[in-house]
């Protein structure tokens, strides 16, 4: 195993372990997913197939805004003791810490939304009527592409003075059609009208154009003086 | 340089003046649409604007992270801002001309709503550079330009697999333009584009001027808190 895998892993079960000790970033996750599933059902009060039509949203929405919470204490947490200059001064690629970040983040809110489907569905009464195997693929195509952005701007608005607000800012506008994506393909899948082959396309060239771009400019973000 | 801009503005000055006489008098009023089709003299002339000065802005901000270039940075913040208002020009003609002609203010349509997002975009962009105020201020912005631009074709994309409502450009074809409407809105276009270029001109150098004072500033303090120090310390004065 190369050096830069192996910094990636080291990385990786760092930040896992320091989140299994605590459990901040998904107890809060998974607490806030649960208010949002309890107020969109208050606020809208679906029927079955009005749900089937609305639920891609509702879900996705949902755990965008829950992964927000994951997203914003990536970087904030080496703000602490200088750990994000000792990364700087050292000689380790960043891309290795920015993949450990990433793949961090991923685990984390694909946790998040296997906890939280089977209460949406509980909620919502949701039911697929396409193939809802297909729901796999979208999830994590789309779960990719939130938080392989996120996690970059959140390393960009770590920079700025209110940063907790600035990574919304930043994350949302970027991540519309990936959303529309998600949305659309979660709302043909589960009303089962036609394919739902072209958004799975757009999330998947979406995930391979922003991972390369988050890779090739990571550093840069990094190292700006 | 000095010379050229006050030529220029003149220029524009009068263009845009011709180009007011040419959309509202001169120009024959539509058929179908009536008067209101004259706001399309504005609205495109604007978009192409917005495009050019979100283009430069990439540019500018590429230049900026191969060069490190300051002058760069600051036609990166000048070609933004002044985007960002010609984008809003495009965002509300577009909705007064819709609302007669559709009977809607607003489509989730391809050209609308990328136009949006690119707006979105460029608003993010500016609340960055204002939230941080650091000397990695540019290097931030000029990452998160090159994010945006990626992200304008796939918006392009997801939103043109639905089908589209909003008038295919009419230029294109051969002219389905009649030709005084033609010459009003050429006239227009090159107003306002000349417009765009004076007014993000006018920013660049206002930026460059407002880091130049900073810097007076900083270094006035610098050589303040110098004599100031020495002057608490008489000691040390004496001792030279």
């Amino acid at each position: 195993m190369s050096s830069f895998w192996s910094l990636t892993l080291a990385t990786l079960v760092k930040d896992i372990r320091l989140e299994w000790r605590t459990k901040d970033a998904l107890n809060s996750m998974l607490f806030f997913s649960l208010l949002v599933v309890v107020i969109f059902s208050f606020s809208f009060d679906p029927y079955a197939e009005q749900s089937r039509e609305i639920a891609g949203g509702l879900v996705w929405v949902a755990f965008l805004f829950a992964s927000i919470v994951a997203l914003n204490q990536t970087w904030a947490r080496e703000l602490r003791n200088q750990v994000l200059d000792g990364y700087r001064i050292s000689p380790a690629p960043a891309n290795a810490l920015f993949l450990a970040k990433a793949v961090g983040n991923f685990i984390f809110v694909l946790l998040l939304e296997a906890l939280m489907t089977p209460l949406f569905i509980v909620f919502y009464n949701l039911r697929a009527l396409g193939p809802a195997w297909q729901l796999i693929p979208v999830g994590v195509l789309g779960t990719w592409a939130l938080v392989v952005n996120g996690t970059f701007f959140a390393a960009l608005s770590v920079r700025t003075r209110s940063r907790e607000i600035m990574l919304p800012l930043l994350l949302f506008p970027i991540s519309i059609p990936a959303i529309q994506g998600m949305v659309e393909a979660t709302r043909i899948l589960l009303a089962g009208d036609g394919s739902a082959r072209f958004w799975i396309v757009l999330l998947l060239t979406y995930d391979v154009v922003f991972t390369t771009a988050c890779l090739g400019l990571f550093g840069t973000i990094l190292h700006a003086e | 340089m000095k010379r050229l801009f006050s030529i220029l503005s003149f220029l524009t000055a009068v263009l845009l003046i011709y180009g007011l006489y040419q959309a509202l008098v001169a120009a024959p009023t539509e058929r179908t649409m009536g008067d209101v089709q004259r706001i399309f003299y504005y609205h495109v002339p604007s978009a192409w604007t917005a495009f050019c000065l979100f283009f430069t802005n990439l540019f500018a901000s590429i230049a900026y992270l191969i060069w490190k270039n300051a002058k760069a940075d600051a036609l990166a913040v000048a070609s933004a801002e002044v985007g960002v208002v010609f984008c809003t020009i495009v965002l509300i003609t577009g909705p007064i001309w819709a609302r007669p002609v559709w009977g809607i203010w607003w489509t989730w349509d391809i050209r609308l709503t990328t136009t949006l997002v690119l707006w979105l975009i460029y608003v993010a962009y500016l609340m960055l550079r204002r939230f941080s105020d650091t000397a990695q201020t540019p290097v931030l912005a000029a990452v998160l330009a090159i994010f945006g631009a990626l992200d304008v074709p796939l918006v392009y994309f997801s939103i043109w697999f639905f089908r589209t409502q909003h008038p295919q450009p009419v230029m294109g074809k051969g002219g389905s333009l009649a030709p005084p409407m033609l010459y009003a809105f050429l006239m227009n276009l090159l107003a306002f584009t000349l417009f765009g270029i004076m007014v993000c001109w006018s920013r660049y150098r206002l930026e460059l001027l407002r880091r130049e004072v900073e810097a007076a500033h900083a270094m006035e303090s610098l050589v303040g808190a110098e004599t100031s120090a020495k002057a608490s310390l008489p000691l040390s004065r004496s001792a030279r």
